[in-house]
C-alpha cells in the first residue's frame, strides 16, 4: 500500500489543486501511468504512479487545494501481470475527456501526434516509450497485464502500425493466441488503410454515444454549444485571474509601428528548406523577430523590467515568453537567456516549446521566469492587436500578419514591399511613451536591417 | 548426415576444378598445401609430429617437412602458444595446435594477455600472425575433457579473430584467410564436423574474408543464427520446415569474431525474427552479444522476442551417454523452436 501525496511542482509552489483524478477507485494503475492532473498557478502536470496497482483511495476531491505532501490517494501495490484488466473501457473521467473532443476521431483520421483518449494504440509520437498496449473489445486500451492471450504489440508491429497509419485493434491477428503481427500490419495496409481506420472510428464513435451518453452532453470549452453553461477548467479559471490582475494593476498603452520585412522574408525563404532538412524543425519569421527584439531590449533594458513595490527590477536575464493557444488554452512558455541564442538557435528553442505545448509537455520550468513576451498574432491573419502584459511584465509585442502593399519609399518611388505591424503594450509605471516607441524604432530597424547576407 | 541435406557442402558430384572432402580433411589439405607453399609456415603441437596428430591431420607431415617445421612440443600449452607467439613476431608463420580445446586454459595467458595485445602495446611495429588451431565441441563421447565450448571465454577479448567454420569449403579458406592474418586467429573446428560433414572443396588456393558470414538458406519467416556443428543441424531443420511451408533462413557465422552485423542486421531486418543457436552455454554467450546488437540496432524491425537456444548452463558435459545426449542440441529441439518462433 503506497500514500501518494500532493507532489510539488516547481521551486515556489506550495500547494496545488487536484484538476482532475484520470483514475477511479478501483482502476488499476501502471506505474509511471498518469493518474491524476494537478494544476498549480504555474504549471497542470500529470502525475505518474510511483507503483504499479490498484487505487484504493482518492482523499482529495476534484478542484480541492491542498498543501503539497498532503496525502491524495493510496495505491494498492499488485505484482505486475496479477492485475484484472480494468473494467468496461476507460474510467469516467477519461470518457469525458474523450467525448468532450470530437476533434480527438478528426486527429486520428488524420494521423496526427495528438495523444487521443481512448483510442491511441500506440500511434502518437512518443510511443516507444510507452507500455505495451491492450486492446479490448470497444477498442480502447488498457494497460497490458501479462495473462496468457493478451494482445501484445512487438516493436515492429508499432513502429508499421504507425508508419502505415493501421488501426490495431481492427486487425485480426495471425500470430499465437491472434497476436498480430508485423505482416499482418502489411497485408492490413495493403488492404486499403483509411477504409480501415474509418470503420474504426464510426464504430468508436457509436460506442461513445450508445454508453456514455450522459458524457457526451456534457459541454466543455472545446463543444461550446449554445445555450450551454461550460464549467470553468482550472486552467480557465486561472488565466481569467491573470488577465484581470495585469489589466487592473498595470495601466496598459499601446503603440505600433510598421515593418518591411520584405528582405528578411526572402533571407528566410532562401534557408527555410535547407534549415528544417538539417534540424526538422520549421524556420518561420519568429526567430528573426525575437532576435531582432532581443537586441532592441539590450538597447533598451527599461523594456525587460518589473515594476515592484520596492522598485523597478531591471532583469539580468532577457527570458521570451512565447504566447501559444495549446487545447483551448494560453499558455506562455519562456525561451530562457533568449540574448545568447543565434536565429538558428532561437528557432530551435522554439520549436521545441511549441512541440511540447502541443503534446502538453510543458513543465513548470518552461512556463517560469519570462521577462518580455512576444505573441504572432498574425499566425490567425490579424493586423491589429491589443495584447494584454503578462503579470510582472514591462512590455508584449506582436507580429501581425505578413501583407504585400504598395508602399512609398524614400526616394518616392511607389515599390510593392511585404510589410508588417508590430504592436507593443506597455507597462506605463515603467516606462513612458518615449522609451517605448524608441525601443520598437530600434526593434524595427533591426529587423529591416536582416537580409539573405546575414548569419542564422 | 541427416543435417547436410541440401548443404551446398553436401553436393556430391564434384564438379571440375574441385574435390569432396570431410572436414578433417580438408583442415589437412589445407596446413599441408600451406607448409609447402610458404617456408614461413610451420607446425607446434602435442603429437603433431611423430604421431601425426590424435585426428591424424598432421600425419607424414614430420616426414615431409622436417623436425623444425613440424614440431612435437611438450605437453604444456601456455609454451605451445607463448613459443608460437615470439616465432610470430620474429616474421615466422606459426600455427599452434591446441591437442583439445578443452586443454587451453595453461595458454590463456598467452594468448589474451599477449597475442592479442602485440600490436597495440608495441604501437604497431610488432604483429603477432599467429593461428591456434583447436578441435571443440562435443557429441563424440569425448565426456568431460573432451567436450567444450571456449568461443565465449575469448569473445571477449579486442585483439583476437575467432573463426569457427563449418563446411570443408569454408575450413579451407578461412584456415588459409587465418594463415594470412597479420594479428592472431583462434581457429575452431567442431569435432562432431570432422568426418560426419562432407562437401566439395575448390581446387588451388583461394581465401575467405574473416568476418563475413555465410548465408546457407535463404528464407523469410525466422532468421537462424548459428555456427560449427549446430549450422548443420539448423540447415536440415529449416530444409525439413520448407516441406511445410515454414521459410526459415540459415546464417551459418563462420567468423564469430569479428561478428557480420550487416548479414545478420538485413536477415533479421527481413524476417524480423531471430533465433540463435549454439551448443556453448546460453549464459554470457556468443548470442547474448548477438541479441544485444540486434535489440540496439534493429528493435523496431523485430516482430517477436529474439530467441536463443543453447547448451546448459552446467560446469561440463557429463560422462553418461544420456547426460551428453541431454547436452547437446537435437535437431527436434531446433525444430521445434523454429516452429515456434514462425507461428509467433
Amino acid at each position: 500500500m503506497t500514500t501518494i501525496t500532493m507532489p510539488q511542482l516547481g521551486e515556489t509552489v506550495t500547494e496545488g489543486t487536484v484538476a482532475q483524478w484520470l483514475k477511479n477507485v478501483g482502476d488499476s494503475v501502471e506505474k509511471y501511468e498518469s493518474f491524476v492532473e494537478v494544476s498549480t498557478d504555474k504549471v497542470n502536470a500529470e502525475v505518474p504512479a510511483p507503483v504499479t496497482g490498484i487505487i484504493r483511495e482518492l482523499m482529495v476531491k476534484e478542484g480541492e487545494t491542498v498543501p503539497t505532501g498532503t496525502p491524495i490517494a493510496i495505491i494498492d501495490e499488485v505484482a505486475a501481470g496479477g492485475i484484472p484488466a480494468p473494467e468496461g473501457s476507460a474510467s469516467p473521467s477519461e470518457a469525458v475527456a474523450a467525448s468532450a473532443r470530437p476533434t480527438a476521431a478528426e486527429a486520428y483520421h488524420q494521423g496526427s501526434d495528438e495523444p487521443v483518449p481512448g483510442g491511441n494504440l500506440g500511434l502518437s509520437g512518443d510511443s516507444y516509450t510507452a507500455a505495451p498496449v491492450t486492446a479490448n473489445s470497444n477498442g480502447t486500451v488498457a494497460p497490458s497485464s501479462s495473462t496468457a492471450g493478451g494482445v501484445r504489440v512487438s516493436p515492429a508491429v508499432r513502429r508499421l502500425a504507425r508508419e502505415h497509419q493501421v488501426d490495431l485493434g481492427t486487425i485480426r491477428g495471425s500470430g499465437d493466441h491472434g497476436r498480430v503481427t508485423a505482416n499482418d500490419i502489411l497485408a492490413a495496409a495493403k488492404a486499403g488503410p483509411s477504409a480501415g481506420v474509418a470503420a474504426t472510428i464510426s464504430a468508436e464513435g457509436a460506442q461513445y454515444t450508445a454508453s456514455k451518453p450522459a458524457a457526451t452532453a456534457r459541454p466543455s470549452y472545446e463543444n461550446a454549444r449554445p445555450g450551454s453553461l461550460i464549467p470553468l477548467t482550472q486552467a480557465r479559471k486561472i488565466i481569467a485571474q491573470r488577465m484581470v490582475e495585469s489589466k487592473r494593476t498595470a495601466p496598459h498603452a499601446w503603440t505600433m509601428v510598421e515593418v518591411d520585412v520584405t528582405n528578411v522574408w526572402k533571407w528566410r525563404s532562401n534557408e527555410k528548406a535547407a534549415f528544417e532538412q538539417a534540424t526538422g524543425v520549421k524556420l518561420t519569421l519568429l526567430p528573426f523577430f525575437i532576435r531582432a527584439a532581443v537586441e532592441a531590449l539590450a538597447a533598451f533594458p527599461l523594456m525587460n523590467a518589473s515594476f515592484t513595490d520596492e522598485g523597478i527590477r531591471v532583469h539580468r536575464e532577457v527570458n521570451i515568453g512565447l504566447a501559444i493557444a495549446a487545447s483551448g488554452n494560453l499558455i506562455v512558455p519562456v525561451i530562457r537567456n533568449a540574448d545568447r541564442l543565434s536565429i538558428s538557435g532561437l528557432a530551435l528553442a522554439a520549436g521545441a516549446l511549441i512541440e511540447k505545448a502541443r503534446r502538453g509537455k510543458l513543465g513548470a520550468d518552461d512556463l517560469a521566469g519570462g521577462t518580455f513576451t512576444v505573441n504572432n498574432t498574425g499566425a490567425n491573419g490579424s493586423i491589429l492587436s491589443a495584447p494584454i502584459l503578462v503579470p510582472g511584465q514591462t512590455g508584449i509585442v506582436t507580429t501581425e500578419a505578413v501583407v504585400k502593399r504598395a508602399v512609398v519609399r524614400d526616394d518616392d518611388a511607389i515599390a510593392i514591399r511585404s510589410m508588417m505591424n508590430v504592436c507593443l503594450s506597455l507597462d506605463h509605471r515603467v516606462v513612458d511613451g518615449s522609451v517605448a516607441s524608441g525601443f520598437l524604432s530600434d526593434l524595427k530597424k533591426r529587423l529591416e536591417a536582416m537580409g539573405p547576407s546575414g548569419t542564422l | 548426415m541427416a543435417g547436410l541435406k541440401g548443404s551446398p557442402a553436401t553436393a556430391t558430384a564434384p564438379s571440375a576444378g574441385s574435390t569432396v572432402m570431410t572436414n578433417v580433411e580438408a583442415v589437412r589439405a589445407t596446413l599441408h598445401d600451406a607448409l609447402a607453399r610458404d617456408e614461413r609456415v610451420l607446425i607446434m603441437g602435442e603429437d603433431v609430429g611423430a604421431r601425426g596428430n590424435v585426428f591424424l591431420i598432421t600425419k607424414g607431415f614430420l616426414e615431409e617437412f622436417g623436425p623444425e617445421r613440424v614440431i612435437d612440443t611438450p605437453l604444456a600449452e601456455a609454451s605451445i602458444v607463448g613459443v608460437a607467439i615470439g616465432m610470430a613476431m620474429e616474421g615466422l608463420r606459426p600455427i599452434a595446435e591446441i591437442q583439445f580445446a578443452d586443454f587451453i586454459y595453461p595458454a590463456f595467458n598467452q594468448i589474451v594477455g599477449e597475442a592479442a595485445k602485440t600490436r597495440y602495446r608495441s604501437n604497431g611495429d610488432y604483429t603477432c600472425p599467429l593461428v591456434i588451431r583447436t578441435p571443440y565441441g562435443g557429441g563424440v563421447r569425448g565426456a568431460l575433457s573432451h567436450s567444450v565450448s571456449i568461443e565465449a571465454l575469448f569473445y571477449h577479448v579486442p585483439g583476437l579473430t575467432i573463426l569457427a567454420p563449418s563446411t570443408p569449403a569454408d575450413v579451407k579458406g578461412l584456415l588459409n584467410a587465418a594463415i594470412e592474418c597479420p594479428d592472431p586467429v583462434l581457429f575452431l573446428e567442431h569435432k562432431k564436423t570432422y568426418r560426419s560433414v562432407k562437401g566439395e572443396v575448390p581446387d588451388g588456393y583461394y581465401t575467405i574474408p574473416i568476418g563475413k558470414a555465410d548465408v546457407k538458406k535463404a528464407g523469410s519467416q525466422v532468421t537462424v543464427v548459428s555456427y560449427g556443428f549446430n549450422a548443420h543441424q539448423a540447415l536440415d531443420a529449416a530444409n525439413r520446415l520448407e516441406a511445410d511451408g515454414v521459410s526459415i533462413e540459415v546464417i551459418d557465422l563462420r567468423s564469430i569474431r569479428p561478428m557480420d552485423k550487416t548479414t545478420i542486421l538485413d536477415s533479421v531486418r527481413k524476417t524480423r525474427k531471430l533465433l540463435i543457436i549454439h551448443e556453448d552455454n546460453k549464459f554470457g554467450g556468443i548470442g547474448a552479444e548477438i541479441s544485444a546488437m540486434v535489440a540496439e540496432e534493429a528493435l523496431f524491425d523485430l516482430d517477436a522476442p529474439i530467441r536463443r537456444l543453447c547448451g546448459p548452463d552446467v560446469p561440463a558435459m557429463g560422462y553418461a551417454l544420456p547426460l551428453e545426449e541431454e547436452f547437446m542440441i537435437s535437431t527436434e529441439q531446433m525444430l521445434t523452436a523454429m516452429r515456434e518462433l514462425a507461428a509467433f
